[in-house]
């Protein structure tokens, strides 16, 4: 049982906290980089959902009589062909599908595990504490990369598992975050004043220091983004991608690189958007950032 | 003999007179990989073979098209039955630190590749080759002493055979057979392949190795030949990724390409073409139908699968570097092998997809009860590519009736789980060990390691074994064209295609031959014009 | 200081040892054995080959013979390359992706942190937005394209360097795939040193340095870089991992003999004793380079103490 005057301080820092958001929210809209970023997203989104009625073609299917084609709309191939005749238009359609939900999807699993661990390590301190960072600790000094590209080598590749191995390599910094904010919010008053109204422990996290991080946690991830849509296209590389037919824009762009020289377009259409969208996750990671953190400048 | 062919030989050497040369006669050859070892007897794989023909020669050797002709044999002669043959090793044939190459070199060459301690990989081919007493000995039956090799004095060799082998001579010439150097091998072990220690008594010594990046073989002055080999020095770069070694081709670092990647070929061709070489190759692409699974041991799911197939588009546009159609298993290139067009290789295109959709329809499979399988194959552009072209191919022709997964795994994976029959249907290639049709039909025997579909036909084990010992070469390739013949009527795999070897090289490398099966080109037959 | 050194080298002891031991778990759960092939290998031979390499030992007593090579540091003959024992291989790569990484560090480094300065000195200025806009361009732009595309240029059209390959180190041959490989990290170093920069430049204690009548290149040298420069060093420990991870791509791409490509091709050959010996050094220089990375740290902020 909360008393009347602890429930009234409760509800004042929640207020309060909105406020913080509602502060952050204006802040964000007025940073004119950041909102622009944020509306391509959105279109690319929604064109890489939709997209695929503009075009005549399925993304696996081959054309022997128009093997890498330049961009026409005669043909129908708004952006050319790649070299067994398959349509780059719905293909980088297909890529952004698979690259962005890679990039959310593997964001997603760094950032769950990264903020229960840190957070439950935090508040929970003392020797506890110390054994689940120094794991942390020991687990930085691994090189997954290298690990990963065992794993994907030995064991085969689905697009779930490359999620969760990507996610994996990047919960550390996320659990190193949490921790430390985590740290510094156990001696705030309010969490004082849960604990002393009995609620537990498990509650506390989920109720109060959770959401107390989750801002700077949204920050680090959509900055994470990014570097796991950057990361598939690694594995692309290595020949360790999403399975074909299936695609990714990092699938793409390597296939495209290496033919730049004679069909510029499989490179120029995918890497475009490819870059455009790192651009806008960055762009709006750095909004979000400037909005959150007002000290910062 | 028809496999000597001399006037080749002849005509190669009166057109270096007539050809102006430039003083520096050095070449640079991009070279796919690091080879495995420099050591021919325990060698694998095709960048360490190409460098030990350079190194090492064997009693019978290769013209520049690929014919089998006399290497460090000076004579032989053959036995009566066929089963025993004796050679002279020539006077002349030196190692490159001047001592003789002597019967004894070989004998113990070829009881290393056998000896179960050495565990050489290739040591089954003593055993294609019919050498008495080699299986045996593999299987540890008989002391590595038993081979049928014996130095009758230091420039003789005899060679018994436990069968009669008509193709023993061709298959002698692989660089696998090579003399070892007996002493510096006994001196020093594992470690005689290196630069301080290696002696070699092929037209070339190495000069420099530096692992993974490249390795110099210079002109051997000691070989008996050497007035007529023109490169002085060759450079071999291992260069594993196809555009990186394009790009340096096109640097001009390079003169002679390993492999070209194949989705820059039309652009080539446009640009190029003189560079442009394409050699046929004893070698054959196909897919494996697994027969132990369901539904594929019924005859006319594989027969559907495999008319659908449009092999002119596969060969000349998906592939388009000089591969020619495969509707059996052995190449038209072999030598001495007349190939014959099966049946349904005669009809049209759409004749065939007719009779594809009838008999899978027959076989109880259509658009409500479609078929559902996996097509495997290993990592690679190259079969990636061949396999997208072929599953939207089969999706085409039967409308929605199959239903095509593909599904990659890397060399390792992907050779466990065919070799135990993990697989519905899986990509495959094989390429001749030696210049003669049984090197592929041998594939499809029952209990051959290779033969992956479980194709278990006795009609067609008998006929192999017939031709194994008929020594008529007419009569000994009409059993393989009824072996081919029942290949294509029972279809355990799908053919697709005929290997070709399409590579790059600068105007100014002359010799490269028009024709050569193995597609072995030896750095000797070569020179630089002007 | 030396309590913390020794304290970071008495946690790397169980760290590698995990670290050896989940690869050795991994590595040999891995289908297909170094010695299945196209062709047949007799079952007699193989049990030889087998024989040869201990394969034929229970896996713990594998394990053990695994720690015994650690230990000894003599990782014996590679299960593919004949001819090498791995201390060879690897002593003959390692040299290579060193000095390609090391260079590339510390230009990303020098080029990255002036960057940085030079845009923040300049804020919102011209030069500031080209400095931001190429750290965005090398942000996005993965380094299997930037690196053909250099190639493209320089060695096929312009003919000036060469299109890869090592040549014992020439400087030529260094270029391309140096800058191919820090490119991406000069972006992100300029980015966080000009962001940290503009912080520190706005804050108190410079502003009274100012105020005394310091002069400007004076107080930024003297009393700005010092705690500027605090963030790009805890980003250098990621860098490292990004730079020896790249080095994957850029020794395939330029055909360099270093490590990346040995640890690839030893996953794909199943060479065991390969990639185990590559794991732990790769795994034992991150750690050397973080606990450096920790010491510097504490080199340049007075407030952090061991």
């Amino acid at each position: 049982m909360i008393s009347n005057d602890k429930k009234e301080v409760l509800e004042k820092l929640e207020l309060e906290s909105r406020s913080l958001f509602q502060d952050a929210k204006i802040r964000f809209f007025k940073n004119k980089a950041a909102v622009l970023s944020l509306v391509i997203i959105c279109i690319i989104v929604l064109f890489v959902l939709f997209g695929q009625n503009l075009s005549q073609f399925a993304y696996e299917d081959t054309d022997w009589d128009l093997m890498q084609v330049a961009p026409s709309f005669l043909t129908g191939h708004f952006f050319g062909t790649d070299d067994l005749g398959r349509d780059i238009f719905v293909r980088t359609l297909q890529g952004g599908k698979i690259s962005l939900m890679v990039g959310l999807m593997g964001a997603c699993v760094a950032v769950v595990i990264g903020v229960f661990y840190g957070a439950t390590a935090g508040f929970i301190g003392g020797k506890i504490d110390g054994l689940m960072m120094r794991i942390v600790d020991i687990l930085a000094s691994f090189p997954f990369m290298f690990f990963i590209i065992l794993l994907v080598t030995f064991f085969g590749r689905n697009i779930g598992f490359i999620f969760v191995a990507i996610g994996m390599v990047s919960w550390l910094d996320v659990a190193r975050i949490v921790r430390g904010q985590t740290l510094s919010l156990k001696e705030k008053e309010f969490i004082e004043a849960a604990r002393v109204s009995g609620t537990s422990n498990f509650k506390i996290v989920q109720k109060h220091i959770i959401p107390n991080v989750i801002g700077i946690v949204i920050v680090y991830a959509t900055l994470l983004i990014p570097n796991m849509i950057i990361f598939e296209s690694f594995l692309s590389f290595l020949g360790l991608g999403v399975q074909e037919p299936d695609t990714s824009w990092g699938a793409l762009v390597n296939e495209g690189s290496k033919v730049m020289d004679i069909a510029v377009w499989q490179l120029a259409f995918p890497g475009l958007f490819l870059v455009i969208t790192l651009f806008c996750f960055n762009f709006i990671g750095d909004g979000l950032r400037d909005a959150l953190d007002p000290k910062d400048r | 003999m028809k496999f000597f062919k001399f006037t080749a030989a002849v005509l190669t050497a009166f057109l270096l007179t007539t050809t102006s040369l430039v003083a520096k006669q050095e070449l640079v050859r991009g070279n796919g990989s690091e080879p495995v070892t420099l050591d021919p007897n325990l060698g694998e794989g095709i960048p360490g073979s190409n460098i030990d023909r350079d190194l090492f020669e064997t009693l019978m050797t290769e013209d520049n098209q690929g014919n089998v002709i006399l290497g460090q044999a000076e004579s032989y002669t053959i036995s009566d039955n066929k089963l025993i043959y004796t050679f002279k090793i020539k006077k002349s044939a030196k190692w490159s630190n001047g001592n003789h190459v002597t019967a004894d070199d070989f004998e113990y060459a070829f009881k290393r590749i056998v000896d179960p301690k050495i565990a050489a990989k290739y040591s089954w081919y003593l055993k294609i080759l019919g050498i008495k007493n080699t299986a045996a000995i593999l299987n540890g039956k008989k002391p590595v002493e038993s081979l049928g090799v014996k130095a009758l004095d230091s420039k003789t060799l005899e060679i018994t055979l436990g069968k009669p082998i008509p193709y023993f001579l061709i298959g002698l010439s692989n660089i696998i057979m090579a003399p070892v150097p007996k002493e510096i091998v006994q001196k020093y072990g594992q470690n005689w392949t290196k630069i301080e220690h290696i002696v070699s008594n092929g037209a070339y010594k190495l000069g420099e190795w530096i692992v993974n990046e490249r390795i110099v073989l210079v002109k051997n002055d000691k070989y008996y030949g050497a007035d007529k080999v023109k490169i002085e020095k060759v450079t071999y770069l291992p260069i594993p990724e196809q555009s990186t070694e394009l790009n340096r081709y096109k640097a001009g670092e390079i003169d002679y390409l390993y492999e070209l990647p194949k989705n820059q070929y039309k652009h080539l061709m446009k640009t190029i073409p003189n560079e442009v070489k394409v050699l046929g190759r004893v070698g054959t692409y196909y897919y494996y139908l697994n027969m132990k699974k369901k539904p594929f041991d019924d005859i006319r799911i594989r027969k559907a699968l495999s008319y659908a197939v449009n092999r002119d588009v596969l060969a000349n546009k998906v592939l388009g570097t000089g591969e020619k159609p495969a509707y059996t298993l052995v190449p038209e290139i072999v030598s001495g092998y007349t190939l014959k067009l099966p049946p349904y290789a005669k009809l049209t295109q759409k004749q065939r997809d007719e009779q594809a959709r009838k008999m899978l329809n027959d076989a109880g499979f259509n658009k409500s009860h479609p078929l559902k399988f996996e097509l495997l194959y290993n990592t690679s552009e190259q079969h990636k590519r061949n396999a997208l072209a072929i599953a939207s191919m089969w999706k085409r022709v039967f409308h929605g009736a199959v239903i095509v997964t593909l599904k990659n795994q890397e060399w390792k994976t992907y050779l466990s789980d065919k070799r135990a029959g993990n697989f519905q249907v899986a990509r495959a290639g094989w390429i001749g060990d030696y210049n003669e049709a049984s090197t592929m039909l041998d594939l499809l025997t029952k209990g051959h390691s290779s033969n992956n579909s479980f194709y278990d036909n006795p009609e067609y084990d008998a006929l192999m074994n017939k031709a194994r010992v008929t020594t008529d070469d007419v009569q000994r390739n009409k059993l393989y064209q009824e072996a081919d013949a029942m290949i294509a009527r029972d279809m355990p795999i799908i053919p697709l295609f005929q290997y070709s070897n399409a590579r790059l090289i600068k105007p100014r490398v002359g010799g490269y031959p028009k024709v050569n099966p193995l597609g072995d080109i030896y750095t000797k037959y070569l020179y630089i014009k002007k | 200081m030396l309590k913390f050194i020794i304290r970071r080298v008495l946690i790397a002891i169980p760290t590698l040892l995990v670290l050896i031991s989940i690869s050795f778990v991994l590595v040999h759960s891995a289908p297909g054995s170094p010695f299945t092939d196209d062709r047949d290998i007799p079952p007699a031979i193989m049990k030889n080959i087998e024989a040869k390499y201990h394969l034929d030992r229970p896996l713990i007593v594998q394990y053990c013979y695994y720690l015994k090579d650690v230990v000894t540091w003599d990782f014996g003959p590679s299960f593919k390359f004949k001819d090498y024992s791995i201390n060879d291989l690897v002593n003959k790569s390692f040299p290579v992706s060193i000095k390609i990484g090391f260079l590339a560090f510390l230009f990303a480094l020098i080029v990255g942190v002036a960057a940085g300065v030079i845009a923040s000195l300049n804020q919102n200025s011209k030069i500031d937005y080209s400095v931001m806009t190429f750290a965005m361009i090398g942000a996005a732009i993965p380094n299997f394209v930037l690196a053909p595309a250099l190639v493209l240029f320089f060695a096929i059209y312009m003919k000036i360097l060469p299109a890869g390959g090592w040549n014992g180190g020439e400087w030529k041959y260094l270029l391309l795939p140096v800058f191919a490989m820090s490119f991406r990290y000069i972006a992100s170093i300029a980015r966080i040193m000009r962001a940290s920069m503009i912080e520190v430049l706005n804050s108190n204690f410079i502003r009274t340095a100012r105020a005394k009548g310091m002069s400007n290149s004076y107080v930024i040298i003297h009393h700005a870089l010092r705690p500027a420069i605090l963030p790009v060093v805890s980003y250098l420990g990621p860098a490292f991992v990004g730079i020896i991870t790249g080095s994957v791509v850029i020794e395939t791409i330029f055909g360099l003999p270093g490590i990346g490509q040995l640890f690839v091709n030893g996953a794909l050959n199943r060479d065991y004793n390969m990639v185990l010996t590559l794991t732990i050094i790769i795994g034992g220089l991150m750690i050397l380079f973080n606990t450096i990375v920790d010491i510097l740290y504490a080199v340049i902020d007075p407030k952090i103490k061991y």
